[in-house]
């Protein structure tokens, strides 16, 4: 289970109070994190109805910085950076050469500082930070940009849920409601220098919080105290999981992989084959080219969900079927809290992939259980 | 946690009652319900059926896992529990009660079981 078996894991600035709040732990990519607190069930309820507050600080930063620092960020990632507003965030990938997904990105382009001069933060997955920095610190060759390893400058504190914007209203003069869904801005929050990104993971509406570590804990207890009233939990990786999945998100390690382009995986739309207006070469390009035309010609397994019929669970990797032969696999699975059944995604083939497709199953250790295909995501917040 | 004192445990963390009439009740102990989080399926052994002492005799499915349950003694089955297979809720929130799994007809009991405080003891470390 443990990824670093040798080495001790790393804890977050918030450990000790983890532990305090007694939180069950579990090793994530090399990380000893929150997986709950108590029922994972009612911090999921929480953050669908009223908030959550999760320690996400083992997620990679990576702050990338110079009058280069967009051209660089065109030539490494898919996405159009040059094209992102400054404040405002785009959801991107890193691919390698043959067009395999190295990890899935959020990227801050943060206000321009100097003339000419900007800085971007990238966030990569846990399991992936040292692959993305590493990446990113070849692919800048040539490029007049910095690539900084900020993993230890940050910690990351993240409030989600329908109540998450009266909490940190209280605690900011920031402008929250000037701040659209996939923006961030600097500011202070309960007197704590932080960027305050209007983004996150659970299909809520929700805030990021970029600190300084040793601020962390001030701030963790300014939250808790601000959410009181309104039935603020905090909570764990694992009611974090199934929030990520009900909204049908994809997860690096399950729906996302090397052994897949972004159009395998259904997001083509994040690769940008022009940039600022102009065609663009990156890393990957000639592969995902072939690629494109390859979905349009002969489309790949898509991605769908499942809700099942029964109570059963089905699990990453188990077989999907349909008339006794096997046409797809489970990428995530877990019982959703809020359809009262369980679900999952996965990728089938195409002449199944239609919502309302009869005949589908999952093969749950031995036994075919009866599956309804749906269409993603499964859960949609109401605005 | 109390792990109450009248049951004996197993170390794959099922408790078993004192026998009635030859029959005891089995269930998982609250360390075990807490490792797995909140149960949401339960599988339990046909009633009628033989189980053996340390062998698989059914699941119990949580939000992040699938367990294999062991039958900490051997017998045939004489009760499920239907509560739990409508609401496996309970065996998180009444372990050691409403949260029972089966009941079975004694056969024969392995000579490791623990008592309260030795199971304990091996769920410290």
């Amino acid at each position: 289970m443990s990824s670093s078996p040798t080495t001790a894991p790393r804890r977050t600035a918030l450990d000790a109070l983890h532990r305090s709040l007694g939180a069950t732990m579990t090793d994530f990519a090399g990380w000893d994190m929150p997986l709950r607190y108590g029922s994972e069930r009612d911090e999921h309820t929480a953050v669908r109805t009223r908030a959550g507050l999760f320690d996400l600080s083992h997620m990679g930063e990576i702050t990338v910085t110079g009058p280069g620092a967009a051209a660089l960020l065109d030539h490494a990632l898919v996405g159009d950076i040059g094209g992102v507003r400054p404040g405002r965030a785009r959801y991107t990938m890193i691919c390698r050469e043959d067009g395999g997904i190295l990890d899935d990105l959020i990227v801050y382009r943060l206000a321009e500082t100097e003339a000419g001069s900007s800085t971007c933060l990238v966030v990569a997955n846990a399991s992936n930070a040292q692959v993305v920095l590493d990446a990113l610190v070849e692919r800048s060759a040539g490029f007049d940009a910095e690539v900084r390893d900020d993993r230890d400058g940050y910690a990351l504190l993240a409030v989600q849920g329908p109540e998450s914007p009266g909490i940190v209203k209280a605690l900011t003069d920031a402008d929250l409601d000037g701040l659209k869904y996939y923006a961030g801005l600097p500011g202070t929050v309960a007197g704590v220098p932080a960027l305050i990104a209007r983004t996150g993971y659970t299909g809520e509406d929700g805030f990021e919080l970029f600190v300084n570590p040793e601020h962390a804990v001030e701030l963790w207890q300014a939250l808790t105290k601000a959410g009181e009233g309104v039935g603020l939990v905090p909570c764990g990786l694992s009611c974090r999981d199934t929030l990520r999945l009900e909204a049908g998100m994809p997860l690096y390690g399950h729906e996302l992989s090397t052994a897949l382009t972004p159009f395998d995986a259904g997001l083509g739309r994040v690769v940008k084959f022009e940039k600022s207006g102009q065609p663009a070469d990156f890393v990957g390009r000639t592969a995902l080219a072939e690629a494109a035309a390859r979905a349009e010609s002969a489309p790949p397994r898509v991605l769908v969900g499942l809700v099942a019929e029964g109570r059963r669970v089905p699990r990453a990797g188990y077989p999907v079927v349909a008339d006794g032969r096997v046409i797809g696999e489970v990428t995530s699975g877990a019982p959703s809290p809020t359809l009262g059944r369980p679900i999952a995604m996965a990728y089938v083939d195409a002449t199944h992939a239609a919502p309302g497709t009869v005949g589908v199953g999952v093969d749950i250790r031995g036994s075919h259980e009866p599956y309804e295909v749906v269409a993603l995501p499964f859960y949609k917040r109401r605005k | 946690m109390s792990n109450p004192q009248q049951l004996r445990y197993s170390k794959e963390h099922e408790w078993l009652s004192g026998a009635e009439d030859g029959v005891s009740t089995v269930g998982i102990t609250e360390f075990a319900a807490n490792a797995l989080g909140d149960v949401v399926y339960a599988q339990l052994p046909e009633v009628g059926s033989t189980v053996t002492a340390g062998e698989t005799c059914g699941e119990l499915e949580s939000t992040k896992s699938v367990s294999d349950l062991y039958s900490p003694v051997s017998g045939e089955i004489t009760e499920i529990n239907e509560d739990v297979v409508n609401d496996p809720s309970l065996v998180n929130t009444a372990p050691f009660e409403g949260g029972w799994l089966f009941k079975v007809r004694v056969a024969q009991e392995p000579d490791d079981l623990l008592s309260a405080d030795e199971y304990v003891a091996h769920t410290a470390g």
